[in-house]
């Protein structure tokens, strides 16, 4: 794939759709983009996170440490983006990252991830409102868990 | 044995006169008789070329003479040979001719004998100072900076070489020259000697006098000039705070007054020499004076006849000379005087270590074993403060000792007196009974090892490094033939000099002190003890990177001959690392190699094809305009240089995307954007020739797979293979040696050994993918016995200026490996591991503890509650021992250790 497809996809992805071309561009140049293997750890939990990663193909299991083993809380699939919590702000990466199916992924580094935060407010929103969602759906399901466990 | 240094002298000779007559007393008498027998003939080539002109205007008056002329009556040669005039002009021709060269030579002799001397008198008295510096007390360290001491031995000795050869020869010779006219002079007139001498007393007064103020002046300059030496040391040492702390401009003006106060003295010097000179000038013009008035009174009252007067100021002229080269003489003495004295003064420090405690072998040791004890020991510094106060206990030493305390608890010099390090100011610390302080070095650097929490590395391979506690003589020679006759002139002229006559090359590892017989079993003990501080695999992984020499082992070259091949085999039957990998194919464009790598295909050997030079290369040049490819490539560089601005031109100047990512730096972006400029106007024919190299030096950086610009089609990169060809088939023959061609069947001498068995790139993008080849490749390594000889490569690291190329964790892992493999008594670790991760420092301390489990461990703890692994362990506080015991008996409530472990 080219640069000029990869910019195409990445416009695609409604976190950087109101970017302009030249920066999706530089984005892409200097992102790397990594393939992993079906079943290979993206990230793990506990590792101090330096990268975030955004899937252009493929699905990942979002998994989480418990006494009992890990277990899934979701999976995710093309344009999501994973890993920007630890880069954000700066603590352990909250969850392990599992390939689900061969997946190709851009690799965002935590500089180029904070210059791109800070010259697109629009796309600080975009994060501010997946963040959000997530939230939304994490209070959703302690809800659900309480109310299970009376 | 003993170890070969000649006669030696402890304290060195305050006087510079002294040194020199001690040393080259014999020489200095040859030179003076050489410079005596010398004088005839210097004599006689000045007054021969007088005789021969007389000859001449003699014959040509008396044989010109019209009729009167009259033959020529014969001449005899030095009262021997008769002979006619012309052959006697021709012999007195030959005479001059000889003479010249016999004068000739001795002024060679002379000044070669002078050089030698003076050369061979410096290195004793460099290889005295450094000796010295060897026997210095560790305290006086603290006194004295690197920036201090190095210009001593190597700057300010270096006008010693010169001065020695002329020092007792030049005074008598000037001498001689000034007293023969002086001479000559009172002969012809008392008077007139005394007119020639009436200056001289004033020029003995006033210039000492001077002189002594030029003296005070240049040493104060000395002292000036090493505090100089000093900072910039310590600049360089603490460049990071400078830069840290925004001080450049305060170093700098700091620097600055510094040397407006060595241009000041300096000034004054001169002037003051100058002065000095133009006095000298002044009085031997003023002597004229007195022979025009004194003389010419003579000379009119009829005492003197006119011939002798005119003589007299004739032989005055003969006068001048010698006199100044005394003069000089003289200035140069005292400036000599004053350096050597300075730099003497530095180098006698007070309780120096006594030599023979370095030198002698000691004739058969007891293993250091048994108690330890320490008897009201004491360690006061200079200032009187006493870290040590009085410590008292007995320590088994078949035991593990943990001594704990914290910072001023004098558990740190107590580590350097166990070692011999430090000697105790009061008290003892013994050995069954021997005092550590009264053992010499060749017993204490031998069977107790020491590691410092910063151990240094040398500049040198980490198997020196590594080996660097086993080297304490040469043990075997390994010279011969040509070599041994090259040894032994080294050995003839070390003596001369007073200089150790060892051989540095020979092989001075110690095997029997490591425990092995010989070179093949130590490398089995290195990665051994490498291993037990956690250093093998980084060495190991330093190997893989290093390259080896195929044609001095063409064993091991074959053996990753034959690991490249499995390698490939591995590949082909296992998807996911076939994915990680490709190859190198003389039939195929390598995606992941740059487009400069593709044309070459091959690895570079020395600067001729490096990549930032091909595009300037003339053959690579001539190549590609040959495959017709120039301006497809310079195509290409311009689009890549528009990408370049188009990508970059917003960012800041100096971003760190410029190095990571551009092709182009930030500097030079803007004279991309102007090429760029220039192309839209008259297109890429018209390019100047600076254009073109610029333009065409980005594609053979591209690599496609990385920078994924899609600017290499498939017709291109065939295009390319084709121009690889053809770089190979017309590569001229002096070039041959810049490149060694990728050949699957051949071993590549210049690439790395992790190069070498991949035979291909990293395929770009793979989440893990160098970690998993890695692993593929140690595997492989591992199945075919080649561990040792990566590992081997790996000691052959040069670990670069003070261990640089090593990182902190590693260099102080291979100091106590260091330690270990010389397997002595009493190992000391001194808060060793400190400065090593957690997971670390628990694996090489249970490592260590089980190596001895027999006891002679001594580990001085950063962390007390380590002291719970230990047999026994010793709680310093505030210069005492405040407990001792096993860690259960006196870690209770209220015990110092418990406070120690609760302030953790």
């Amino acid at each position: 794939m080219s640069l000029n497809e990869e910019v195409e996809l990445l416009r695609q992805i409604p976190l950087f759709s109101n970017v302009e071309p030249a920066k999706l561009k530089l984005l892409a140049f200097t992102s790397e983009r990594v393939t992993f293997a079906l079943g290979q750890m993206m990230v793990q939990q506990g590792d101090t996170g330096d990268a975030a990663y955004i899937i252009i193909e493929g699905d990942a299991d979002i998994l989480i440490d418990t006494p009992d083993g890990p277990i899934k809380v979701a999976t995710v699939g093309r344009n999501a983006i994973i890993g920007e919590i630890a880069i954000l702000c700066d603590v352990p990466r909250t969850a392990t990252v599992q390939a689900k199916t061969q997946l190709v992924t851009l690799r965002i580094t935590k500089d180029l991830f904070f210059r791109l935060v800070n010259e697109f407010p629009q796309m600080a929103v975009e994060i501010m409102r997946e963040l959000a969602r997530r939230l939304e759906r994490t209070t959703a399901q302690l809800q659900a868990a309480i109310s299970q466990n009376k | 044995m003993a170890a070969g240094a000649g006669a030696y002298v402890d304290s060195m000779d305050q006087s510079v006169y002294k040194f020199i007559l001690r040393h080259t007393k014999k020489e200095q008498i040859v030179l003076l008789v050489l410079t005596v027998v010398s004088y005839p003939f210097l004599y006689f080539s000045y007054d021969l070329p007088k005789q021969i002109i007389n000859h001449i205007t003699a014959v040509d008056r008396l044989t010109r003479g019209g009729e009167a002329a009259k033959p020529y009556p014969e001449q005899v040669l030095i009262g021997l040979f008769k002979m006619e005039h012309i052959p006697y002009l021709f012999a007195l021709c030959l005479i001059f001719f000889l003479l010249v060269m016999i004068n000739g030579g001795f002024k060679y002799f002379i000044n070669v004998i002078k050089g030698q001397l003076g050369e061979r008198m410096l290195r004793r008295l460099r290889y005295e100072l450094y000796s010295r510096i060897l026997r210095f007390p560790l305290p006086q360290f603290k006194k004295m900076s690197a920036g201090e001491i190095i210009p001593m031995i190597t700057a300010e000795v270096e006008p010693l070489g010169g001065f020695i050869g002329d020092a007792y020869v030049q005074p008598i010779f000037q001498g001689g020259m000034l007293v023969v006219p002086l001479f000559f002079i009172f002969n012809q007139d008392i008077f007139l000697g005394l007119a020639a001498l009436a200056m001289y007393p004033v020029q003995g007064y006033v210039i000492p006098k001077l002189q002594r103020k030029v003296n005070a002046l240049g040493k104060e300059r000395v002292r000036t000039v090493r505090q100089l030496s000093d900072r910039i040391g310590e600049t360089i040492l603490g460049v990071q705070e400078i830069h840290a702390n925004d001080t450049s401009t305060l170093e700098r003006t700091d620097f600055s007054e510094r040397l407006g106060i060595i241009y000041g003295i300096r000034y004054r010097i001169y002037a003051l020499k100058f002065f000095t000179k133009f006095l000298i000038n002044t009085i031997d013009k003023l002597t004229p004076f007195f022979f025009y008035t004194i003389g010419g009174y003579l000379v009119i009252q009829g005492e003197v006849n006119i011939g002798a007067l005119v003589a007299v100021i004739a032989a005055q002229k003969d006068l001048a000379s010698p006199a100044k080269e005394l003069l000089a003489y003289y200035q140069q003495k005292e400036d000599i005087r004053i350096k050597y004295e300075q730099v003497i003064g530095q180098f006698d420090p007070p309780n120096m270590l006594d030599i023979a405690k370095q030198e002698e072998e000691p004739s058969d040791v007891k293993p250091l074993k048994g108690t330890l004890e320490l008897t009201n020991l004491s360690y006061a510094e200079d200032d009187g403060v006493r870290l040590i106060d009085n410590a008292t206990a007995k320590l088994k030493l078949d035991k593990r000792i943990a001594i704990v305390g914290d910072g001023s608890s004098g558990k740190d010099e107590l580590a350097m007196i166990l070692d011999g390090l430090l000697v105790p100011t009061g008290g003892h610390a013994a050995i069954d009974g021997v005092s550590i302080d009264s053992l010499p070095e060749t017993v204490t650097g031998r069977r107790i090892a020491y590691v410092g929490p910063g151990t240094q590395i040398f500049s040198a391979s980490v198997r020196h490094n590594l080996l660097y506690g086993l080297k304490h003589r040469p043990l075997r020679d390994v010279l011969e033939g040509e070599e041994l006759e090259e040894r032994r002139k080294a050995i003839f002229e070390a003596e001369r000099s007073g200089n150790i006559t060892l051989d540095v090359k020979a092989d001075w590892v110690d095997y029997e002190a490591a425990g092995v017989d010989g070179p093949a079993a130590l490398t089995a003990r290195m990665i051994e003890v490498l291993r037990a501080v956690t250093v093998e695999q980084d060495v190991y992984q330093i190997g893989l990177r290093g390259s080896i020499d195929a044609a001095a082992r063409p064993d091991v070259a074959e053996a990753i001959l034959k690991a490249r091949k499995a390698f490939r085999a591995q590949m082909a039957g296992n998807a996911e690392l076939a994915a990680r990998v490709e190859p190198f194919d003389v039939t195929r464009y390598n995606l992941n190699a740059t487009l400069g790598e593709n044309l070459l295909f091959g690895t570079t050997v020395g600067d001729g094809f490096a990549e930032d030079g091909l595009a300037t290369n003339p053959y690579v040049l001539q190549v590609i305009e040959k495959a017709g490819l120039t301006n497809d490539l310079l195509e290409i560089g311009r689009q890549m240089a528009q990408t370049m601005v188009e990508l970059f031109s917003g960012l800041p100047p100096g971003h760190e995307f410029f190095d990571q990512f551009g092709f182009i730096s930030s500097e030079d972006l803007p004279e991309f954007q102007n090429l760029l400029g220039r192309i839209n106007k008259t297109g890429l024919d018209q390019l100047a020739a600076e254009d073109r190299a610029r333009l065409l030096g980005l594609p053979f950086k591209l690599i496609s797979a990385r920078h994924r610009l899609g600017l290499i089609d498939e017709a291109m990169e065939a295009r390319i293979l084709e121009t690889r060809r053809l770089f190979a088939e017309d590569l001229p023959e002096e070039l041959k040696g810049s490149i060694e061609f990728f050949d699957a069947e051949r071993y590549a001498g210049a690439a790395t050994i992790q190069d070498n068995i991949l035979f291909g790139k990293l395929v770009y993008g793979q989440a893990g993918g160098a970690e998993r080849v890695n692993q593929a490749i140690t595997e492989l390594l591992d199945e075919l016995d080649l561990r040792s000889a990566v590992m081997e490569v790996g000691l052959e690291f040069r670990a670069g200026n003070g261990g640089s190329r090593l990182s902190g964790a590693q260099r102080q892992k291979i100091g106590i490996a260091r330690a270990l493999i010389k397997r002595p008594d009493i190992l000391i670790v001194d808060q060793a591991t400190a400065v090593l991760d957690g997971q670390t420092q628990n694996a090489i301390m249970a490592n260590l503890l089980e190596m001895y489990s027999e006891g002679g461990l001594i580990w001085f703890l950063h962390r007390p509650s380590l002291a719970q692994s230990f047999d026994h362990v010793v709680v310093m506080k505030a210069g005492r021992v405040a407990d001792d015991g096993a860690f259960a008996d006196i870690s209770g409530d209220g015990a110092v250790l418990k406070s120690l472990i609760e302030a953790e």
